[in-house]
C-alpha cells in the first residue's frame, strides 16, 4: 500500500512538472498581455511533433529537439505578431476566440503535416526502469522533473536579474508606464511569448517519451495548464508551477486509488473547489508580485 | 417593428421548406441550422445580454440528451414527459449552480463553466450502464405530439423552424423587458447596476437558468430527431462551437447569434471539400474575423449600414 502510494507519487510529479511548465507559460502570456492563450496546449503538440519527425528523418537526437523548440518557440512569436498585436483592441471573450482560432488552425497544420496516426520518442537516456525497493522509476521521469527544476529557476534568475526580463516585468505591471520608461512594449510581447512557446515545446519533448503523440494531444494539456494556472492564481508564476504539481499528484493518486476513467474530471472537480470556495486561486493574494 | 426581423425569419425558413422540401441543403442541413440557431440565441441570452461567459454549455445539451433517451429507451416514456423531465434536472442543476459559478468573472468564469462541461462529458463516457459509455445510445424512438410522429427530415424542419421562431421572439422580448435592460446594466458595470438597486446576481441566474434550460430542450429535441446520441455531441468542442457562434455574429444581438449559428452551420458544409485542408481553415477564417470584426460580422455590417443611410440623409439635408 505504502509502495503503491509512492509510486502513484513519482507518476503524479512527473506529470505535474509537464502541468507546470504549460502553466507556468499561461502566466506568462497572461501577465504579459492579459490573453489567456488556449493554444498553450499546440506549442507542446509542436515542439513533441517536429522533435519525433526530425529524429525519424535522421537528425542526431539532441539537435532534433533543440530545432524541435525553436520551432515551438517561433510559432508562439508569429502568433503574438500576427494575431494579438493586431487585435489590441479586443475584448476578454473575442481573445479567447482567437487563440481558441489559433489552436484549431495549428491542429489543422498539423494534421496536414503529420496525419493521423500515433507517435512514440526514444527517452533520452533508455527504457530500463531503477528499481528502489519496491518502487521502480522510469530514466525519463527523473530527465522530466529536473528539466522543469532547471527551466522554472533559469526563469527566475531570467526575471528578476537580466534587462529583458526586468523589462517584460515592466509591462506586466503597467504597459502605459513602461512605454514612458523607454521600454519597447512591442518586443518585450514578442520575447514573452516566444519563451511561452518555448517552454512549451519543451514540455513536448520531455513528455513524449512517456505518452503517444498525436496532432490532437494538445489540448487536454493545454487545459490542464490552464487549470495550473488558475490553482496557483491566474498570472501567478510560481503559483502555476505548485498549481501544476499538485494537480499532477492529486490526478495520479486519484487515478490509482479511486477510477482511472476520472482522472481529469478529478482534476476539474479540484478547480470547480478552489474557485467556489477561494476565487483568486491558492496564491493569488492581490498585492502580490506577478510573473 | 421590433418584431420584424422575426417575421423575415419566419417567412424565409417556412418558404424555403415550402419552396424545397425534398433539397439536401434545405431539409438537413437547415434543420442542423435551426438546431444552431436555438442554441446560439440562448447562450446569447446569458452571454451578450449579461456579459458573461459560458464555455460548458454543451453539459446542458447533454443532460437534455441524456435524460431523454434514457427514459424514452429503458422506462418507455412519453417523448414530451420526458423531455420536461430533462428540462427540469437541467433547472435545478443550473439553479444550484447559479450561486457559487456566477459569483466568478472572466478567466475564473470560463475556467469554472468549462471543468463542468468537461466533468458532465466524462460522467457520460464513464457510466456505461446507464449512457452506453463512448458508443452512445441508439434506437431512440420518434417525437410525437398529440399522436402525430415526426419522422421526415422535412416534419423536423418545420417543428425546429417555429421552435427556433419562439426562441427568437422570447430573446427579442426579454431585451426589451425590465430584465433585460437590467441585464444590460449588468454588462456595462455591475457595480453601477448595484448602486442602481438591481439584483444582480438574480438577474444573472435567471438568465442562466433561463439559458440552460432552453439548451437542454434542444438536447431532448436533437436525440428524437438523430434518434441516437453520443458524448462526442455534448462535448468541450461543441461548447466552443457555441460560443464561436454567438462572438461571430454578434454578442448582445439575437440575429448576431442567428447569423453566427448559420456561418458555423454552413462553413463545414463548404470546407469538406478541402479534404485536409478543413480544420486549417476553419481556424483562419475564426481567427481573421475575429481580428478584423472583433464586434462579430452581423453587428459589424448593421453598424456600417446604419452608418451609411445616417450619413445619406444627412448629406441630403445639408444640401437641400
Amino acid at each position: 500500500m505504502f509502495d503503491q502510494f509512492i509510486q502513484f507519487l513519482i507518476t503524479g510529479i512527473t506529470v505535474g512538472s509537464i502541468y507546470a511548465l504549460v502553466g507556468l507559460g499561461f502566466a506568462l502570456i497572461y501577465n504579459a498581455s492579459d490573453v489567456v492563450n488556449f493554444a498553450q496546449g499546440e506549442f507542446v503538440m509542436i515542439g513533441a511533433m517536429s522533435a519525433i519527425f526530425l529524429h525519424m528523418s535522421g537528425v542526431p537526437y539532441f539537435l532534433a529537439i533543440i530545432i524541435a523548440v525553436l520551432i515551438s518557440m517561433l510559432v508562439g512569436m508569429a502568433l503574438e505578431k500576427l494575431a494579438i498585436e493586431q487585435a489590441r483592441n479586443a475584448t476578454v471573450v473575442t481573445t479567447i476566440i482567437i487563440t481558441i482560432g489559433a489552436s484549431i488552425f495549428l491542429r489543422g497544420a498539423a494534421l496536414l503535416i503529420w496525419g493521423k496516426d500515433i507517435y512514440g520518442f526514444p527517452p533520452i537516456s533508455g527504457d530500463d526502469p531503477i528499481k528502489i525497493g519496491n518502487v521502480t522509476v522510469l530514466p525519463q521521469s527523473l530527465w522530466i522533473i529536473a528539466g522543469t527544476c532547471v527551466f522554472v529557476i533559469g526563469l527566475r534568475y531570467f526575471f528578476q536579474n537580466t534587462l529583458i526580463g526586468k523589462a517584460i516585468l515592466a509591462c506586466s505591471y503597467n504597459k502605459k508606464a513602461a512605454y514612458l520608461m523607454g521600454i519597447e512594449v512591442k518586443k518585450m510581447l514578442l520575447i514573452a511569448y516566444g519563451i511561452s512557446a518555448l517552454l512549451g515545446g519543451i514540455a513536448g519533448v520531455l513528455i513524449a517519451p512517456i505518452t503517444y503523440m498525436t496532432y490532437g494531444a494538445g489540448v487536454m494539456l493545454g487545459l490542464k495548464g490552464f487549470c495550473a494556472s488558475i490553482l496557483g492564481g491566474m498570472g501567478n508564476s510560481m503559483g502555476a508551477v505548485i498549481g501544476g504539481l499538485i494537480l499532477g499528484i492529486v490526478e495520479s493518486l486519484g487515478a490509482g486509488f479511486i477510477s482511472s476513467g476520472y482522472k481529469d474530471a478529478i482534476s476539474f472537480f479540484i478547480i470547480l473547489l478552489v474557485l467556489f470556495f477561494k476565487p483568486t486561486g491558492l496564491f493569488g493574494k492581490s498585492g502580490m508580485e506577478r510573473v | 417593428m421590433r418584431l420584424l426581423g422575426l417575421y423575415v425569419f419566419l417567412v424565409i425558413s417556412i418558404g424555403l421548406g415550402l419552396l424545397f422540401p425534398e433539397n439536401y441543403y434545405v431539409s438537413v442541413v437547415g434543420t442542423t441550422a435551426f438546431f444552431n440557431i436555438i442554441l446560439a440565441v440562448s447562450l446569447n441570452l446569458f452571454m451578450g445580454y449579461a456579459g458573461q461567459i459560458s464555455l460548458g454549455h454543451a453539459a446542458f445539451f447533454g443532460i437534455g440528451a441524456y435524460t431523454s433517451a434514457v427514459l424514452t429507451t429503458s422506462y418507455g416514456l412519453h417523448p414530451l414527459i420526458a423531455l420536461c423531465i430533462g428540462a427540469i434536472i437541467t433547472g435545478i442543476l443550473s439553479f444550484l449552480l447559479s450561486k457559487p459559478i456566477l459569483k466568478l468573472k472572466g478567466h475564473y468564469l470560463a475556467m469554472a463553466t468549462l471543468g463542468l462541461g468537461i466533468i458532465i462529458h466524462i460522467i457520460l463516457v464513464q457510466e456505461e450502464w446507464l449512457t452506453g459509455g463512448p458508443d452512445g445510445l441508439s434506437g431512440i424512438p420518434v417525437l410525437q405530439i398529440l399522436g402525430y410522429d415526426f419522422d421526415s427530415d422535412i416534419e423536423w424542419y418545420f417543428l425546429l423552424a417555429i421552435i427556433a421562431s419562439a426562441t427568437i421572439w422570447i430573446s427579442l422580448n426579454l431585451g426589451e423587458s425590465r430584465m433585460g435592460r437590467a441585464l444590460r446594466a449588468i454588462h456595462g458595470s455591475e457595480i453601477a447596476s448595484q448602486t442602481l438597486g438591481i439584483d444582480t446576481s438574480s438577474a444573472k441566474a435567471q438568465v442562466f437558468i433561463l439559458s440552460a434550460v432552453i439548451t437542454s430542450i434542444a438536447g431532448s429535441l436533437f436525440v428524437h430527431q438523430q434518434a441516437f446520441i453520443s458524448p462526442d455531441s455534448c462535448s468541450f468542442a461543441f461548447s466552443v462551437e457555441l460560443v464561436t457562434m454567438v462572438v461571430l455574429g454578434g454578442l448582445g444581438s439575437t440575429f448576431g447569434a442567428v447569423f453566427g449559428a448559420l456561418i458555423l452551420t454552413i462553413l463545414p458544409e463548404i470546407l469538406v471539400h478541402f479534404e485536409e485542408l478543413e480544420v486549417l481553415i476553419y481556424g483562419a477564417i475564426l481567427m481573421v474575423i475575429m481580428i478584423f470584426l472583433p464586434k462579430g460580422v452581423f453587428v459589424s455590417f448593421s453598424e456600417l449600414l446604419e452608418h451609411l443611410i445616417k450619413g445619406r440623409s444627412h448629406a441630403r439635408r445639408t444640401t437641400a
